[in-house]
């Protein structure tokens, strides 16, 4: 019998994955923003795990507020990246140094 | 509490929402020309939510609207008073900057309306779900402006920077806020207290501490303030300037509500958090700036600071401590909003930034008025007796005294002692050195009319307003507590 303790283990595995993602990774700004939207989604196995556990609306009505905003965040992302791209013409990461101290 | 109450009382959100969305759809299909244009709209909108959210009848009254998901309390309007000031300010200085450095567009005012509609949000949440909804709309809003000059690299670069982070941050928020739902089984401020009051176990502890993370990602505090420099030195002046001020002051209150209310049962497990938090910014803000070239980097540190002493009063978890809290916002928008006007006003006839220490090296005798206008500043942010930014410390430090917190305001006190150092180099080098870079341009009026109020409000007449500032607060932090 699959239990919320398993839905929780999992997202909790999944938010570390995307954490680690953002921190560890040295290559490429897109992995930064898939890594980001795994947090996101490992959110959203969270909510809806616990309202159907709860048998309270809220977390699914909740879970699509953050798809919706995760949508428009990549899109920001994304954008930002374009110009970002534009003027340097690279994207990984150990390039983005214009700023230190 | 029928849908007309409701209304009535988010006015100031809705009609925003309304102007941005007009003002939106009139820039895409006007010309660049036009902005100027849009901006005074923008800066009239805002002083219309001003002057609307000051005057609502029930001000002082806590009121629901919207079956609970928003709350306009004392505490609330007084945040949006100084949020909706910031913006307007940070309106104002904007199109002679961006004209000069190469185009100003319309969508920074309609960007900065839809991010005041997102702070107006933060601020009134009594729901996580309509807290969330609120700090996105003001942080994606804010990604944008940090990159707003897209042919600048190190503009793009701060924006990227404020994205990933900012991301970050928002994902560590949202992954407490579901096991505070979780662990709760509700949303609502109201319910989560009283579900924590009856059980609060370790999974609602992890959701507390990952929502505290990630509102510390949003104030700066540190740990959590490596973005600070980078993206305060790489954003255009008029979006750090509104960076350091109205998002911070919607941060604050947003956490500030955020422990009174929901984890108001629980205080010693976030006050040990708080007063770390609030230590290590104001020594990590003192000793980061000491040796700093760039004048806005060290801006930021000082900034983050800052936030270590508006959290002292925090730290107290008194109506007292909370009341210290708003003052000091109160003033330090005023002081840091200042700071940074007189920082884009420094620009060389060619229109090149001054932006280290050896560019202001003699001020005070290439622009005697706008030295002196700095000095003032440096004096206020340091904490010197006659200015008013003394009345903003000694009121937290008063607060933690009287909650038995006599260490945590004694290392504070020590602290700023170490950050009047940078300050007064601020000053040395400007009043006491030999003249080495170009003097600066011209300034233009609008420049010196924000900074000459910022300037009058911080200097020994804004004590003038420590009657009526003080009522305000007290009533705001009563509003928080009678409600919790």
């Amino acid at each position: 019998m699959i239990g919320i303790e398993h839905y929780i283990i999992v997202s909790a595995i999944l938010f570390v994955l995307g954490v680690l993602g953002i921190f560890l990774n040295r290559k490429n700004i897109i992995v930064i923003l898939m890594a980001i939207e795994l947090i996101l989604l490992a959110v959203n196995i969270n909510m809806v795990a616990f309202s159907a556990f709860l048998n309270d609306l809220v977390g699914q009505v909740f879970a699509m507020f953050i798809l919706t905003v995760a949508a428009a965040e990549a899109a920001i992302g994304l954008a930002i990246l374009m110009i970002y791209f534009r003027g340097r013409g690279t994207i990984a990461v150990d390039d983005a140094n214009q700023m230190k101290g | 509490m029928d849908y007309a109450t409701s209304i009535h009382l988010m006015g100031a959100e809705i009609g925003l929402s309304v102007v941005a969305l007009v003002l939106l759809l009139v820039t895409a299909w006007t010309s660049t020309k036009a902005a100027r244009g849009i901006t005074v709209a923008a800066v009239a909108a805002l002083f219309g939510a001003l002057v609307f959210s000051i005057s609502l009848p029930n001000g002082g009254v806590p009121a629901e609207a919207f079956g609970g998901l928003l709350r306009q309390d004392g505490f609330a309007l007084f945040a949006k008073a100084l949020i909706y000031i910031a913006t307007i300010a940070c309106l104002i200085v904007a199109p002679t900057y961006f004209e000069r450095i190469g185009g100003y567009r319309g969508e920074y005012a309609v960007l900065m309306v839809f991010n005041a509609v997102g702070m107006g949000m933060m601020v009134s949440a009594v729901d996580l779900m309509t807290l969330y909804i609120g700090l996105e709309l003001s942080s994606l809003s804010s990604y944008v402006l940090a990159s707003f000059v897209r042919k600048d690299q190190k503009s793009s670069e701060a924006g990227l920077k404020y994205f990933v982070l900012g991301g970050l941050a928002s994902g560590i928020i949202l992954y407490g806020i579901s096991l505070v739902y979780g662990f709760s089984g509700t949303t609502t401020y109201e319910g989560v207290r009283a579900a924590f009051d009856a059980n609060f176990s370790t999974g609602a502890l992890f959701g507390l501490v990952f929502v505290l993370a990630g509102l510390a990602f949003k104030i700066a505090a540190v740990p959590f303030h490596m973005w600070t420099p980078d993206v305060y030195e790489g954003a255009p002046t008029p979006v750090t300037a509104f960076f350091a001020s109205a998002p911070k002051v919607a941060a604050v209150a947003m956490l500030v509500r955020m422990v009174i209310i929901p984890f108001g049962g629980q205080v010693e497990a976030w006050q040990q958090i708080v007063i770390f938090a609030a230590l290590a910014s104001i020594v990590v803000g003192a000793l980061g700036a000491i040796g700093q070239p760039n004048l806005k980097r060290l801006l930021a540190y000082s900034s983050i600071n800052n936030v270590g002493f508006i959290l002292i009063g925090l730290a107290a978890a008194t109506a007292a401590g909370v009341s210290g809290v708003l003052v000091y916002l109160a003033i330090y928008v005023f002081m840091t909003i200042g700071s940074f006007v007189a920082l884009l006003m420094l620009r060389d006839a060619e229109g090149n930034a001054l932006s280290t220490f050896d560019d202001i090296s003699g001020l005070s005798t290439s622009s005697p008025v706008l030295a002196w206008c700095l000095l003032a500043l440096m004096f206020s942010l340091a904490g010197i007796p006659p200015l008013f930014g003394f009345w903003g410390k000694f009121v937290v430090f008063q607060a933690a005294v009287e909650a038995d917190m006599i260490a945590l305001a004694a290392i504070g006190i020590a602290a700023s002692v170490i950050g009047a150092f940078y300050y007064i180099k601020f000053i040395k080098v400007m009043f006491f050195d030999e003249p080495k870079g170009p003097a600066p341009a011209k300034a233009p009026v609008s420049h010196w009319a924000v900074l000459g109020l910022c300037v009058l409000v911080i200097s020994p007449l804004g004590y003038l307003l420590t009657p009526w500032l003080g009522i305000a607060a007290d009533a705001a932090a009563q509003a928080l507590f009678s409600a919790a």
